[in-house]
């Protein structure tokens, strides 16, 4: 798909498709909630919402209109303009990120040929990787602007973490940028839309970048779970330190506004996450076989959306089955597997790369391939382990620098209580019974 | 005077406005999100200027990751809500350095170009913008990053636990 096909719709057209892609966020929000709320309860063997509509459809709906007749409160230590400003901060840049969604090809509406598809940039991916780093401060300033202790810290740490997860995320996409030779989602999508033809393999390697990049894949994946700030990863909001983390003291249409962001950010990392990895709008292997027509007309929409639910799917799947990790853990996580990985397999690929464009003999390929392979493996089997033994009368390594109690602990009975035992009279059943009588 | 210079002076206006905010106001918080318009204006500036993978790179790293990491330092620190006073400094001397700093510069910029008219050089995309980085100012460019690892390494053995 060329860029030069953007740019020349007319302005009601322009319009359409922005109202378009509000109202289908808006509904993917409304049918995430529920979603959300009736997997994880099957999970946990209950029923989840059925009351409202059908299935309890409606469920997420009469949440929304009962939060818009809730009080609005203003905290009187709170700064008032920040305050007001944050969360509308969090559902623009969450909006405005969705703009660069490829959601089909060219199709002709109203008697125009337009792409589905807001807009396109040569540095689209940069554009919603933007909007998303905006977002974070839509959270450091919700936490801060409350003038409370709880939300302070849940802002505090969504701005560390989210910073972290971002690196890791911009990094995965990198070898995306890399394979594809461009930065636009559509030509992005169009790049995955053919196997790759590799001089000394007999068959074409599959485009779904999710397969022919599987490291970058299940890298973008976990990051996007920490950028969205969800479980096992929520730590900006875990309630059980935080209370409610950066929004405890928002209410009403504020508290609505920021839900809204999470869910609109979760549809967007997984549109991404479509769009660069599991072929955009294209529609998967076998149902390819049935001829060209599946990728025209309403189809594209389809798969698009099919893919996205499998993806939101994950995302509640990761919830209803994983606790929460500890603070120091999530950044070690983040900084000290993810990073490194992902520049290793950067340059691994990048390695690959060249090798591909340059003309050596495919027998000097496969040496240096191996010789590659070699010396990975020595560096990780002579690795120096850091777990140093304690010496003999120090305290034993605590587990990531931070006292811990020790895991068999023993309480010592108190020399209180032994006192009062030692005090006490013995006494009998029978005596007892007779001075109650 | 064409759009663009109309879109160019009312951003610049807003970045220097912003940026005499950022020196000006007594709160803390508020003073790093003026820096936020300073530096989004300036992402403008390039928008404009047909730079995209410049402009998006600003907003990406300077807005969204900087000025974030400095207002994540103000509130690990103190970060009170409403202003404070105690960490006014006089201001001539920041004042005197900062005008002679940008008057030097504007002279040396109106002296060297006066009313000669550059044109506007081919857009900025992101294979020109390797091109130029990575052939002609290779050298300075690398030198950054060894600069970033010097800062890197200092930190750790700054934050580093005595044993």
């Amino acid at each position: 798909m060329n860029l030069d096909q953007f740019g020349n719709d007319p302005w009601w057209l322009i319009l359409i498709k922005v109202v378009a892609i509000f109202a289908f966020l808006v509904v993917m929000t409304l049918f995430t909630i529920w979603y959300e709320r009736r997997v994880v309860a099957r999970m946990q063997h209950r029923p989840g919402p059925n009351r409202h509509g059908p299935f309890g459809l409606l469920q997420s709906l009469a949440d929304g209109l009962k939060l818009a007749f809730k009080e609005d409160i203003m905290p009187t230590l709170a700064d008032k303009v920040v305050y007001f400003f944050a969360p509308v901060i969090s559902t623009v840049t969450a909006f405005t990120a969705f703009s660069v969604m490829p959601l089909g090809p060219a199709v002709r509406l109203f008697g125009h040929s337009t792409p589905l598809q807001l807009t396109d940039t040569s540095v689209a991916v940069l554009v919603v990787l933007a909007c998303s780093s905006m977002g974070v401060y839509g959270v450091v300033l919700a936490g801060w602007a409350s003038g409370s202790t709880y939300p302070l810290l849940g802002a505090l740490r969504s701005s560390a973490q989210m910073i972290s997860y971002e690196v890791a995320m911009g990094l995965s996409i990198v070898a995306v940028f890399m394979t594809a030779n461009s930065m636009s989602t559509s030509q992005i999508v169009d790049a995955q839309a053919h196997g790759q033809e590799v001089s000394w393999l007999p068959f074409p390697l599959p485009g779904w970048y999710a397969i022919l990049l599987l490291p970058s894949f299940l890298i973008y994946f976990v990051s996007a779970v920490g950028e969205t700030n969800r479980a096992p990863f929520d730590l900006p909001e875990a309630e059980s330190e935080l209370v409610g983390g950066f929004h405890t003291e928002y209410s009403s249409l504020k508290f609505a506004l920021f839900f809204l962001a999470e869910y609109i950010n979760m549809v967007t990392v997984s549109a991404l996450c479509t769009t660069l990895f599991l072929g955009g709008w294209r529609a998967p292997w076998p149902v390819t076989l049935l001829g060209s027509g599946v990728n025209h007309g309403v189809f594209p929409v389809i798969w698009f959306s099919i893919k996205v639910l499998l993806l939101l799917f994950v995302f509640v799947w990761l919830r209803g089955t994983l606790p929460r990790l500890r603070y120091d853990q999530f950044m070690r996580f983040g900084w000290k597997i993810l990073l490194p990985l992902n520049l290793v397999w950067i340059l691994l690929l990048a390695g690959v790369k060249v090798m591909q464009g340059s003309a050596v003999p495919a027998g000097r390929k496969v040496l240096i391939i191996a010789a590659v392979a070699v010396v990975a493996l020595l560096a990780v089997t002579l690795w120096p382990s850091r777990k140093a033994e304690p010496k003999p009368g120090e305290l034993p390594p605590q587990e990531g620098g931070f006292p811990v109690p020790p895991l068999d602990l023993a309480v010592p009975p108190s020399p209180h209580l032994k006192r009062i035992e030692a005090q006490r009279e013995p006494v009998s059943v029978g005596a007892d019974s007779e001075e109650s009588s | 005077m064409t759009s663009a210079d109309i879109l160019l002076l009312a951003l610049g206006a807003v970045a220097i406005g912003a940026a005499f905010r950022v020196v000006r106001t007594s709160h803390l918080v508020r003073a790093g999100l003026w820096l936020v318009v300073t530096l989004g204006a300036v992402a403008g500036v390039y928008l404009v200027l047909a730079a995209e993978l410049v402009a998006w790179v600003q907003v990406l790293l300077y807005v969204g990751a900087v000025v974030v990491l400095l207002l994540f330092a103000v509130m690990l620190t103190r970060a009170p809500i409403g202003a404070s006073a105690d960490l006014d400094r006089p201001g001539w001397a920041g004042a005197l350095v900062g005008g002679g700093a940008a008057l030097g510069l504007g002279a040396l910029f109106v002296d060297g170009y006066r009313w000669q008219k550059v044109g506007l050089p081919a857009p900025g995309t992101a294979e020109a913008l390797g091109a130029q980085l990575f052939q002609h100012w290779v050298l300075p460019f690398e030198v950054l990053s060894v600069l970033l690892l010097a800062a890197l390494v200092g930190a750790i053995v700054v934050s580093r636990p005595e044993t």
